[in-house]
């Protein structure tokens, strides 16, 4: 092959074909960073740099104490086992629930998300009642123990693996499996060689996210572990919240730091997507060899149900005869709170709008960056560490991000906004994560071809990319509302008295001595996990035949 | 098909924009009501997760001082305190209500609360003032003790006497008895760390040893140990001794007569103070609210609202309170700058014999 000479006005033109979509790229960030920079990273640094008022020094000290290590260690191995056990019981059902066709499909769809959105003090109380000394399944001996935690961080995060895997998974072309089935690969083959390296993006996504859920929970390890075991996030609570040890907390939010992004590294490589055939879902009936996958569903489906039924049973209770009191109750201030239950499922709906487009619309942006096919080595580089980037507020102590907000944000830490724009962070991740794998299988050769019959930018993303990402998208707006109505950590400090959301207000019921306010704490539980079940029903609802043409 | 999920999909877009316009809308009214003019209209109080008053109380304080109030609560007592020594420079309100006699050494060392006494306060409320600032700064409103409660009808039916001492506690009789909250997850928690300091001294951490071998629990929160491990808390729990307070015994009456009592030699004394933050911008409004948290109505609701007594000598208690609620004559206390010194060190002390 010879190399082509280019004319200087060919070069010429080239160059300026590429600083115009390095411009355009960098429009396209700079709205996400922007955000990001203000109301995550301006705050996370003011808190961490207080840390840093007497120098480095005591900041390093604090990293050598054997307390340290030992933190360190439980919050990675417990995280990890967490994740391995999501991924493990998570891929079987989200081929049940994608892949499959069946009778009550989408209400299980929806229930298996419940969870993921459920206040961690309530389902924490619902978890002890069944799993503590007294409860029907106490004879396990979990309570208080590691595997207790484990079990309740699998409880919380399975239902991020099953959609995000799923969503990748519905409309992944069946020919290429049944090609190699074909040539006589038996279906532990064809899974290990054709279907799991298309869905690996899909999966090592869903894990990071996990994981990172995991290695940043708070309530479970309280709450299952009994005080017995510290993770580092636990540790940075007691440490600011507690103790005013802000040499300590900023040690341990750096190490949080970086453990994430070395692993953000880590599962980038991992992540390198390759282009897949997408196809209209075409969920089958199952057969004899789906009876395997379709049992791991429905002990998954068991495990999630039982301390859902507990917290339902409760709320129905009272005295030791069935009753709807605790709901009646729910439209009046009862005792403890300031505004009704009714009004707090009100403003979290609303909240949960503005944070579900602000999500979409960032993590829209980041993802159409992240997934545009780079041109040399450096722009690669550059959209690897954008993507991380945003991966970031799952990664950072809720208290480091909220103090840090209080103390940065001057007189706008009291506008209504920062309660979604804070939500919409904890999100944006999730979306992102769902999008991108779905946007990198995208083969850029459509694109371009796009391109040279003359589709503009606009027009090859709505023509290629919309088509194939718009229902992973509204899988992404529901996760970005349950993930709003769910949020408490960073909404607890900065929510505004006169509008709490509906975990704040669960959280101040059962924080309150009286059977009613209980009663009424399981009740406003059962409402959001009705809510929740509910609109993602109704996320499932809205079919887009125009995939069709893909 | 497609018209359909159009039609759908743009019906739902709207009827959810409409939610965020309109909620945005009215909230941003009411910010700029808040963000307001020259004369400050609104006085803010920043409190822990646990206050509540009736509205009526709140509507008759905006009435009378007119000023609208504006609540901001995160966190127990603890984070409230670390939360208005961080932010001191530039404070989240006017006023404070919650911090304790745990905290509040920390609190006044900072340079959080600036100097004001109520002119006429109730008789009573004086002996509660904190040890060493003798109420310049801050203005006791409300107190209760933290004690263990034992289920009366538990030991009744297991034919065995309740235990009566701290002491008791260890003893292989009550082995696998006792359940209490953590001290650095929950302030009754550390309320009952300081009892057995108060009690045992520099020997505590012998006595939690023991404690902890003889099968104690240690949650998360009051609320887990209450209404999860506790026989009498609603949840059906297994252990009938439990870190509570000495209302409990209020709302466990069941036919005039209560199931559970507290252990009167077991309580430590928390009292809960209001003070103007040093760099308010509605001094005035903040003062208004510390003198209407002494008010006789507001002392009257605290126990209802609360859970907590009144400060002000000769307030009536809610019929089951007069009966059922007994405060300890001789309760244990801790110094708050012994507190303030130790404070630290005992935590992490605990912390890791907790987690052996």
């Amino acid at each position: 092959m010879t190399p082509v000479r280019r004319s200087s006005s060919e070069r010429q033109r080239a160059y300026r074909g590429s600083l115009r979509r390095a411009l355009a790229l960098l429009a396209l960030a700079a709205p996400p960073v922007a955000v990001l920079a203000l109301f995550f990273v301006l705050p996370v640094w003011g808190m961490v740099s207080r840390g840093f008022s007497d120098g480095i020094g005591p900041v390093l000290e604090v990293l050598g104490r054997p307390r340290v290590h030992r933190v360190l260690w439980f919050t990675v191995w417990s995280a990890t086992v967490a994740t391995a056990l999501s991924v493990v019981l998570g891929l079987p059902a989200a081929y049940a629930l994608h892949r499959l066709t069946w009778p009550g499909r989408p209400v299980v769809r929806a229930a298996l998300l419940v969870p993921f959105v459920l206040p961690t003090v309530v389902v924490g109380v619902a978890f002890r009642q069944l799993l503590g000394e007294a409860g029907p399944l106490g004879f396990l001996g979990l309570d208080g123990t590691a595997a207790g935690i484990v079990a309740g961080l699998v409880f919380f995060n399975v239902a991020v693996v099953i959609r995000t895997v799923g969503a990748a998974w519905e409309s992944l072309d069946r020919r290429a499996a049944e090609a190699a089935a074909a040539l006589g690969a038996g279906p532990v083959v064809v899974l290990r060689t054709v279907t799991l390296p298309a869905l690996r993006p899909a999966i090592v996504s869903s894990a990071t996210v996990v994981f990172l859920f995991c290695a940043t929970a708070f309530g479970v390890v309280l709450t299952m572990g009994g005080l017995r075991y510290s993770s580092v996030e636990t540790e940075i609570y007691l440490l600011t919240t507690n103790l005013l040890d802000l040499q300590a907390a900023a040690a341990l939010s750096i190490l949080q730091l970086v453990v994430v992004t070395v692993l953000l590294a880590f599962a980038a490589r991992l992540r390198v997507s390759t282009a897949v055939r997408r196809t209209v879902p075409r969920p089958q009936r199952p057969r004899r060899a789906d009876v395997p996958v379709l049992l791991v569903t429905a002990v998954l489906l068991a495990l999630v149900a039982a301390p859902l039924l507990t917290l339902v049973v409760g709320s129905l209770r009272t005295d030791g005869g069935w009753t709807l009191a605790n709901y009646r109750a729910l439209g009046t201030p009862g005792t403890a709170l300031l505004v009704p239950v009714t009004t707090a499922l009100v403003t979290s709906l609303r909240t949960a709008v503005d944070a579900t487009w602000m999500a979409l619309l960032l993590g829209g942006l980041v993802s159409v960056v992240v997934t545009r096919r780079s041109h040399g080595r450096m722009e690669r580089r550059a959209r690897v560490v954008l993507d991380g980037f945003f991966m970031l507020p799952l990664g950072v102590s809720a208290v480091t991000l909220g103090f840090g907000l209080l103390l940065t944000l001057g007189s706008f830490r009291e506008s209504p906004l920062l309660v979604p724009i804070a939500q919409a962070l904890v999100a944006l991740p999730l979306v992102v994560r769902i999008l991108v794998p779905v946007l990198g299988g995208v083969d850029d050769r459509l694109r371009q071809a796009a391109a040279s019959l003359g589709a503009g930018p606009l027009r090859q993303f709505a023509t290629v990319d919309l088509p194939v990402v718009w229902k992973p998208l509204l899988a992404a707006a529901g996760f970005a509302f349950t993930v709003s109505l769910g949020e408490f950590g960073a909404t607890s400090f900065l929510v505004r008295d006169e509008s709490p959301t509906l975990p704040v207000v669960i959280f101040r019921l059962i924080g309150h001595p009286g059977a009613m306010n209980y009663g009424m704490a399981l009740a406003a539980s059962v409402v959001l996990a009705a809510a929740t079940a509910a609109i993602m029903l109704l996320v499932e609802r809205l079919r887009v035949p125009s995939i069709g043409a893909f | 098909m497609r018209i359909r999920a159009l039609v759908i999909t743009v019906t739902t877009a709207l009827a959810l924009t409409g939610c965020s316009l309109s909620g945005s809308g009215s909230d941003n009214t009411a910010s700029k009501g808040s963000k307001g003019a020259e004369a400050p209209s609104d006085v803010v109080l920043v409190t822990h997760d646990s206050f509540t008053l009736p509205q009526e109380l709140k509507a008759q304080f905006e009435k009378t001082s007119g000023y609208k109030l504006v609540v901001r609560q995160s966190g127990d007592a603890g984070a409230l305190t670390n939360k208005l020594v961080l932010t001191k420079d530039d404070p989240t309100g006017d006023v404070s209500f919650g911090v304790d006699n745990t905290f509040a050494s920390r609190a006044l060392d900072a340079g959080v609360f600036a100097d004001y006494t109520p002119r006429d306060l109730p008789a009573g409320a004086a002996t509660f003032d904190l040890p060493g600032d003798g109420g310049k700064k801050l203005t006791p409103v409300d107190n209760g003790n933290v004690c263990v409660n034992v289920d009366t009808t538990w030991f009744q039916a297991h034919h065995q006497a309740p235990p009566a001492t701290l002491d008791d506690l260890t003893k292989p009789a009550y082995k696998g008895l006792f359940v209490t909250p953590g001290a650095t997850t929950s302030s009754p928690g550390l309320a009952f760390l300081l009892t057995t300091i108060a009690t045992y001294g520099d020997a505590w951490p012998a006595y939690w040893k023991k404690l902890l071998s003889n099968g104690t629990k240690v949650d998360d929160g009051w609320e887990d140990a209450y209404t999860v491990d506790f026989t009498q808390g609603g949840g059906h729990g297994k252990r009938p001794i439990v870190l509570s307070y000495d209302s409990s015994p209020a709302f466990t009456v069941k036919g005039g007569v209560s199931s559970t009592q507290a252990l009167l030699g077991t309580c430590f004394t928390q009292v809960e103070y209001a003070g103007v933050l040093a760099k308010a911008k509605n001094p005035k409004g903040a003062e208004a609210f510390v003198d209407f948290l002494l008010s006789p109505e507001v002392q009257k609701a605290l126990p209802d609202a609360m859970y907590v007594f009144p400060v002000a000598h000769g307030t009536p208690l809610p019929a089951e309170w007069a009966k059922f609620a007994v405060q300890p004559t001789k309760p244990l206390t801790v110094s708050p700058q012994d507190i303030n010194a130790h404070r630290d060190e005992w935590l992490r002390t605990w912390s890791d014999l907790v987690s052996q």
